[in-house]
């Protein structure tokens, strides 16, 4: 997701970054939430604020990406997801319009009954009880990262931790050949991939690629058809009832909302996870002195990271809220991360409590039917995690200035400079 | 003051007392009752209050509603007992319902 968001936002003219500017006098008019620059600078919190508290309803008429509206607040985000017969998931949840003779089948970006259909075929290979047989294999590849990690001295956190070991998680859940496993990072930038940005072309080349991945899952697929059912999500495909028959494009549709839904989101928690603790000594106390905390830390996390800023919903029809007009197709963006931040719906919401009352009710998974189908996967990888950070390190120190993404959608990290101080 | 009665997944039973004007996820909830996730707080929207409505107590409590249908379809654990607790409210007729909780919330 960041290369795609992050490229096509390079693109656009800087002046209309809101970097520098005071959120409590910008005209209303002026505030463009999708512009990556607030993001990328870490200014984007008192924006949000301003929103919620002035426009929670806010029409931004001109950015670099066109017209759209941005929803705000916590309960007005939970209303509009659910109701999916007015604000529709099609064509795409991202604020750009893909090429309409490129569109990969994802339930992500349908609506019911569709949706519905799709996502009932592949949400059992995700579900706790199986991930409960993929955690010791998790856990190994946990330990052995961390056991490699320098001492003493400072490293990338994102590239030595976060990112290897997503991309290891999503080859264990696939069973994927291990030693070629950052193809599975590859396709997932690819399938998401803006041509003519610097990784791919043109559409027929992200094509042809993403071809060899479809080839490559169809090898592995047969493999795993003429064994005994195993553990892992092709096995589970290729041995279900409502999977086995699915056709190539739906296949590779699956395969890559599930490589890129599971991908930077984590890897950006994972980071996050880190950033915050050292933020905030005192709730690392509190966690040092009570490792059962680490669930309520995990999910408290997760909505202080957000890893997705927004969805994005276009309306079916001519839609009032609260005195707006949302016309028919006029493009929606439920901003997460503002309503995760919203007073209103969450006390002290501003800061990060990890035995906050609650703390399951953040809306970073989103809500209502396309309510993250890998939220228990993404909550159990970050649990282990820190199962095993505990009983290693005292501390894992932020050295220097986290390095953040170019991109209003994924809000994540390039680089986390630590330093890992063992027991 | 209707009791309802949680079985957890491996067979622990809590009876808890429950107000009217609580549901049967609330009523869990400030109860510690575990296995009951209530991850939206009572939205319908996110499915981890899924309970199993005990046979007999199927035809007092009911079926599920138009918003909550569309979630319960989606759990792969679902049966024809589930219902989101959370669309239950309590009322002295449901005193003494019995539900199951599932091993997972998903």
């Amino acid at each position: 997701m960041s290369t795609s968001t992050e490229k096509l936002q390079n693109k656009q003219p800087s002046s209309r970054s809101l970097v520098g500017r005071d959120p409590w006098t910008t005209p209303l008019r002026e505030i463009d939430l999708a512009h990556p620059g607030i993001w990328q600078a870490n200014e984007y919190l008192p924006f949000l604020a301003r929103l919620r508290r002035d426009a929670p309803i806010h029409y931004c008429a001109d950015s670099a990406v066109g017209p759209y509206w941005s929803i705000t607040r916590f309960q007005d985000v939970m209303d509009i997801e659910k109701r999916t017969d007015l604000f529709s998931s099609e064509p795409t949840i991202g604020i750009v319009d893909p090429d309409p003779d490129y569109i990969l089948p994802m339930f992500i970006a349908m609506d019911p009954p569709k949706h519905d259909v799709q996502r009932k075929t592949v949400q059992g290979v995700v579900a706790p009880a199986n991930l409960k047989n993929l955690e010791p294999l998790i856990r190994q590849r946990v330990c052995k990262i961390l056991d490699n990690l320098p001492s003493n001295e400072p490293f990338n956190w994102v590239e030595k931790v976060s990112r290897d070991l997503t991309t290891q998680m999503l080859a264990t859940l696939f069973d994927f050949p291990f030693e070629e496993r950052n193809k599975l990072t590859y396709w997932s930038d690819v399938a998401t991939a803006i041509p003519g940005a610097g990784l791919v072309d043109s559409y027929e080349e992200s094509q042809k690629i993403l071809q060899e991945c479809l080839m490559c899952f169809s090898k592995i697929w047969q493999e795993r058809a003429s064994k005994p059912p195993g553990d892992d999500l092709i096995s589970m495909l290729a041995h279900g009832e409502s999977t086995r028959n699915m056709p190539p494009l739906e296949f590779l549709g699956n395969l890559i909302l599930l490589i890129v839904g599971g991908n930077d989101t984590t890897r950006n928690s994972i980071t996050g996870s880190v950033l915050a603790l050292h933020q905030n000594p005192a709730e690392h106390d509190k966690l040092r002195a009570d490792p059962t905390l680490i669930p309520s830390m995990v999910s408290e996390t997760i909505r202080w990271q957000t890893p997705l800023a927004y969805m994005r919903r276009t309306a079916t029809q001519d839609v009032s809220i609260q005195g707006e007009t949302i016309k028919k197709g006029d493009k929606i963006l439920l901003w997460y991360a503002s309503a995760n931040q919203d007073e209103s719906a969450i006390e002290n919401a501003d800061q990060y409590i990890i035995d906050r009352p609650n703390v399951r009710q953040h809306l970073s998974f989103g809500t209502g039917i396309h309510r993250c189908m890998g939220n228990r996967l993404a909550e159990m990888q970050l649990r282990v995690l820190w199962e095993e950070i505990l009983p290693r390190f005292r501390a894992i120190e932020v050295v220097g200035e986290p390095e953040r993404i170019y991109s209003s959608f994924v809000k994540g990290y390039h680089n986390l400079s630590v330093v890992a101080h063992p027991h | 003051m209707p009791t309802i009665t949680y079985i957890e997944h491996d067979g622990n039973t809590h009876t808890v007392d429950a107000d009217n004007g609580d549901t049967v996820m609330s009523a869990a909830i400030k109860n510690m009752v575990p296995g009951i996730d209530a991850d939206c707080g009572g939205g319908c929207s996110c499915g981890t209050c899924h309970v199993f409505v005990e046979p007999e107590w199927q035809p007092v409590v009911g079926g599920p509603g138009e918003f909550e249908e569309p979630m319960l379809d989606l759990n792969p654990e679902r049966n024809d007992q589930s219902r989101l607790s959370c669309q239950i409210d309590v009322t002295d007729e449901l005193d003494g319902l019995v539900v199951r909780l599932p091993e997972f919330q998903f």
